[in-house]
Order: structure tokens, then C-alpha cells, then sequence
């Protein structure tokens, strides 16, 4: 019967994922315990993961804020000059980057340059049994490995985004105020008096949720790349879960956003 | 065989899909002593260790260590049971982007108090057993596949575990070296008096060694026994096998006889 075969495949592909979901909570829940758990950590295995998924990622926030920054300036200006207030360009700036585009676009950029690579890494520890021979040593994998990068990426997102939002307000004043000629008093005047503390605490909340949603997709794909139902065998299983690993995770990114937002506002 | 087995499989079944690999596996290890596990390529010889370790989950039976079901009890538990353990996989699992030092180290380190220090004297050490010397800074894939099983070797000694397993630790391995491996193993398990299981290819040679030797058939051990009894058994499974690894000298014997 060919239309019980249709729900038989639609039940499998649910179980799957539900499945999933549940193996990546207790996942999270084991890295977060153990986080907390002695032997505590040397020193250096944080601060190099804080090199490879923070310093390293600086440059790529250095230039997307900049630009992003640099279409805020040109867009709000032709859209505020419409209502006549070019003057409130500073605030629409400001706004935008810090309780939205910061945040977002930041926890975007690290899922790709360093999410990819933590998935990576973790997926291919698994599949030539590193994982295994870890846990045979009785090193818990989840202390070991796991944990120095999810401290290591809820420090560094939070620091990259302020970078991001610090850049894009210069390269929106650049545009705005130097080449197309708001004046310059009234665009930090709006910006100081319509940029309040919940609008900073919004995008800090943000940045360490999206710090730790990077991680930890990343991470538990490539932990559980030996589950994948399309089979996750050898290089290019690898190379599967990683593109779903940034797939998925940068579109919980926009949903968490959603709903971030929505409590906070 | 008076004392109580330290490792105990009881009618431990597995199947992958439609593949039935382990259809039944009773075997018991005895502490102290050397057993060798022997059988055809893709019997499930790895796969047996992979289940006292607590890897592969049975889908039936019982795997009990130090009197404990492994498959039963908490993670730390599991974590204390593994904390007597020296493993070496078929393929080392070394981890790749640590050179060959820190591999070694990385037990010494991560579960006991010694400093740099000591970790170098005791790391050092056991790379000369294995002889090694002058790789200490290389990458796992800079060696060669002995090399590579050697390190894996190193680094399943640097705790002095208490049970050893070895997959085919002289796989890959010249004559001269894997007869030194075995010296070593006889010196270091006289010396430290652990448990070892080894699965291994290399018969009649790795009979020496061993005090029990079992065989796996059709996915059931056919017997465990001490290798002299082992040889001259009766089971027919078990005296093909003889017959094919040991070769001429017992066809001759019969063809005289
Ligand atoms: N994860 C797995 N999924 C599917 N089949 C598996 C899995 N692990 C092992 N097998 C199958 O189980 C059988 C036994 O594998 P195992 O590695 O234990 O063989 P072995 O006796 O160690 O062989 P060799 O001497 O060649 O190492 C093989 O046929 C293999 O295909
Ligand atoms: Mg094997």
C-alpha cells in the first residue's frame, strides 16, 4: 500500500526529530553540568578557544559592521529626509545596530567561520573513534572538549557584537554626517537621548543566547554525526552535518531572535 | 579457573540491520591473566571489546565488570570502572591534532596530579619502550601505520592500567618489532600483573602469551581454553582453525599418523 507507506515514511522522519531535539537538550544539559563540575580548567584551553572563536572572527565583524554600518547611514538618510528629520539618523543607527543588526548579524558571521569549524572538528573527533578512546580514558569528552568552547564562545560573542555595534555607528556617522551632511550635534544628540539602557540589555541578552544557541547546534551535530539519518560516515558525512549544523543554526538564530524580542519589548 | 571472573559476557547478541554479527557471546576473563581472542576477519572480534568497554550497547545479554552490569549502571560509575582500563583500537584513534608527546601525556595530565616534570620522565619512558624516540614532536599522520599503533600502544601504558585491551597490536608491524612487542607486553604484565585481552591474527605466536585463547565463530566463542588445550581440542570448529594457522606440522602429523 503505497499511501500507508507515505505515513509510515512521515512518522519515521518525525521520530527522527524529535529524537534529535531530545538527544541535543540532554546534550546541552550534560556540557552545562559538567561546566561546573571539577577537574577545573587550565587556563590555556580557554583562552585558545577564545583565540580561535573570538580573535580570530574580529576581522570579519571588523568589515561587516563597517558596511553594515554604512547602509544603515545611506538608508535611513534617504528615508528620514522624506519626513524631513535627517536628524534623528543617529537614533535610527544606533537602534538598529544595537537591539537588532548587531546581535543577528554578529552570531550569523561566528556560525559560519567558527561554528562550521567546531562541527567539523567535533564530527571528524567522532568518527575516527578520538571520542571514544577519550571516554575509555575516563575523560568525560563533554569537560574536555566541549565545555572550553561553549565558555569560550559565550565570552567572545557578547565582546564581538560590542565591536560590531561600535563600528557600525562610526561607519554611520562617516556616511551620514561627513559625506552626506547631517549635522553633526544633532546626530549624537538623538542618538543619547533615544538609545536607553534596555536597548544595550536587549542586545547583551541576545548575544550571550546566540553565544551559546552557535555552540551548541555546532557542536552537538558533529557529537551525534555518527546518528544522522542520512548517515553520517567518513568525510562526507562530515561535510553533510556541517552545512546542516550552519543551516540550522543560523535560522534558530532569527526564530530565537523573534521570540527574544518579543519577550523583552 | 577458582576465582571469580573479572569480566563476564553472558549471551551477549547484537545485530546490525539484517546483519546478526553477535549471536550469543559467553566468554569470561579472569583477572591476572592473558586472554587472546582469535577469529576471521569481520567475526566481531572489535566489536566484542567495543561492548566491554561500554561503547556498543547489547541488544540483549549482560556485560558485567567488576561485578557491575555496564550497561546498567551511572555514568560516573562507568567513568570509575574505565579509570582501570588501557585501551588500544584497531585503528589507535590517536587524536590527530596532538603531537605523538602530548598524546601520551594526555591521561597523565588530564587524570593524575604530576606535574610537567614527571609527565615528561614517565611519557619519555614508555616511547623508549616502545621505541620511539626522536617522534615526540610529530603529528599522528606524519607516522607510518606501525608507528602509529605503537603511540596508541604508549599511550594505553602511561596510566598502568589495571585491564588492557589491545586490537591487533602487532598488526602492521616488522617481525623483529612485533617480537619485541610481545617481550614487552611479557615484561610489563609480569612486572604490573594486569588483565589483558588482546584480539590478534598473529597465531601461533601470540599463543605464548596467552593463558586462555577463545575462539570466535559464527558469531558465538566456540570455547576458551589454555592454549595447549586449545590445540589439541576436539570441537571441529576450533581444529579447522588450528589446523589452518598452525599449519604443516599437526597435516603432517595426521597425514604420517
Ligand atoms: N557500527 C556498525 N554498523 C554496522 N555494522 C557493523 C558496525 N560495527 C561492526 N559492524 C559489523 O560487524 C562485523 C564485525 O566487525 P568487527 O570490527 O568486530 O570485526 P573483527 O572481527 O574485529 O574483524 P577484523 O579482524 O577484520 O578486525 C562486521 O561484519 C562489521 O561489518
Ligand atoms: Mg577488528
Amino acid at each position: 500500500m503505497p499511501i500507508l507507506r507515505i505515513f509510515e515514511r512521515i512518522g519515521d522522519i518525525t521520530l527522527y526529530y524529535i529524537n534529535q531535539a531530545g538527544r541535543m537538550s540532554i546534550f546541552l544539559f550534560h556540557v552545562i553540568v559538567s561546566i561546573f563540575k571539577p577537574p577545573y580548567y587550565k587556563i590555556f584551553d580557554i583562552t585558545k578557544q577564545i583565540y580561535i572563536i573570538g580573535t580570530l572572527s574580529i576581522f570579519v565583524i571588523i568589515f561587516t559592521g563597517a558596511f553594515t554600518g554604512m547602509v544603515l547611514g545611506l538608508q535611513g538618510y534617504n528615508t528620514l529626509r522624506k519626513f524631513s528629520s535627517e536628524g534623528l539618523l543617529g537614533s535610527a543607527v544606533a537602534l538598529s545596530l544595537i537591539r537588532e543588526l548587531g546581535p543577528v548579524l554578529t552570531a550569523l558571521m561566528v556560525t559560519g567561520r567558527a561554528g562550521s569549524a567546531i562541527c567539523a572538528e567535533i564530527g571528524i573527533m567522532r568518527n575516527t573513534e578520538q571520542i571514544d578512546a577519550l571516554e575509555c580514558m575516563a575523560i568525560d569528552p563533554h569537560k574536555y572538549i566541549l565545555a572550553p568552547k561553549f565558555i569560550a564562545s559565550i565570552i567572545s560573542m557578547p565582546l564581538l557584537v560590542a565591536i560590531f555595534d561600535v563600528i557600525g555607528i562610526m561607519s554611520g556617522y562617516l556616511i551620514g554626517v561627513k559625506l552626506l551632511g547631517v549635522n553633526e550635534g544633532s546626530f549624537f544628540s538623538s542618538m543619547y537621548k533615544n538609545v536607553e539602557f534596555i536597548d544595550v540589555y536587549m542586545g547583551l541578552i541576545k548575544s550571550f543566547c546566540f553565544g551559546l544557541l552557535v555552540v551548541w547546534i555546532c557542536s552537538a551535530k558533529g557529537y551525534y554525526v555518527h546518528m544522522e539519518r542520512k548517515g553520517g560516515f567518513g568525510a562526507e558525512g562530515v561535510s553533510r552535518v556541517t552545512t546542516s549544523a550552519v543551516v540550522l543554526s543560523s535560522v534558530l538564530i532569527l526564530v530565537f531572535d523573534y521570540f527574544i524580542t518579543s519577550i523583552l519589548i | 579457573m577458582n576465582s571469580e571472573p573479572i569480566i563476564q559476557l553472558i549471551d551477549v547478541k547484537k545485530r546490525f540491520g539484517s546483519q546478526n554479527v553477535l549471536k550469543g557471546i559467553n566468554l569470561s576473563i579472569y583477572e591476572g591473566k592473558t586472554t587472546v581472542v582469535v577469529g576471521a576477519s569481520g567475526q566481531g572480534k572489535s566489536l566484542i571489546i567495543k561492548h566491554i568497554l561500554g561503547l556498543v550497547k547489547p541488544d540483549s545479554g549482560k556485560v558485567i565488570v567488576y561485578g557491575k552490569d555496564i550497561n546498567k549502571i551511572r555514568k560516573k560509575e562507568l567513568k570509575e570502572i574505565r579509570s582501570n582500563f588501557g585501551v588500544l583500537f584497531q585503528n589507535a584513534a590517536l587524536f590527530d591534532s596532538m603531537t605523538v608527546f602530548d598524546n601520551v601525556a594526555l591521561p597523565l595530565r588530564e587524570r593524575t596530579k604530576a606535574n610537567e616534570e614527571e609527565v615528561k620522565k614517565i611519557v619519555d619512558e614508555k616511547l623508549d619502550l616502545m621505541e620511539l624516540e626522536g617522534s615526540d614532536d610529530k603529528y599522528p599522520a606524519q607516522l607510518s601505520g606501525g608507528m602509529r599503533k605503537r603511540v596508541g600502544l604508549a599511550r594505553a601504558l602511561v596510566l598502568n592500567p589495571k585491564i588492557v585491551f589491545f586490537d591487533e597490536p602487532t598488526t602492521g608491524l616488522d617481525v623483529a618489532l612485533s617480537n619485541e612487542m610481545y617481550r614487552v607486553f611479557y615484561r610489563t604484565q609480569t612486572r604490573l600483573g594486569y588483565t589483558a585481552v588482546i584480539v590478534s591474527h598473529d597465531v601461533p605466536k601470540i599463543l605464548k602469551l596467552a593463558d586462555y585463547v577463545a575462539l570466535m565463530h559464527n558469531g558465538v566463542i566456540q570455547d576458551c581454553l589454555p592454549p595447549e588445550d586449545f590445540q589439541t581440542s576436539d570441537n571441529p570448529v576450533i581444529r579447522e582453525f588450528v589446523q589452518k594457522t598452525m599449519g604443516y606440522i599437526y597435516e603432517s602429523e595426521e597425514v604420517e599418523g
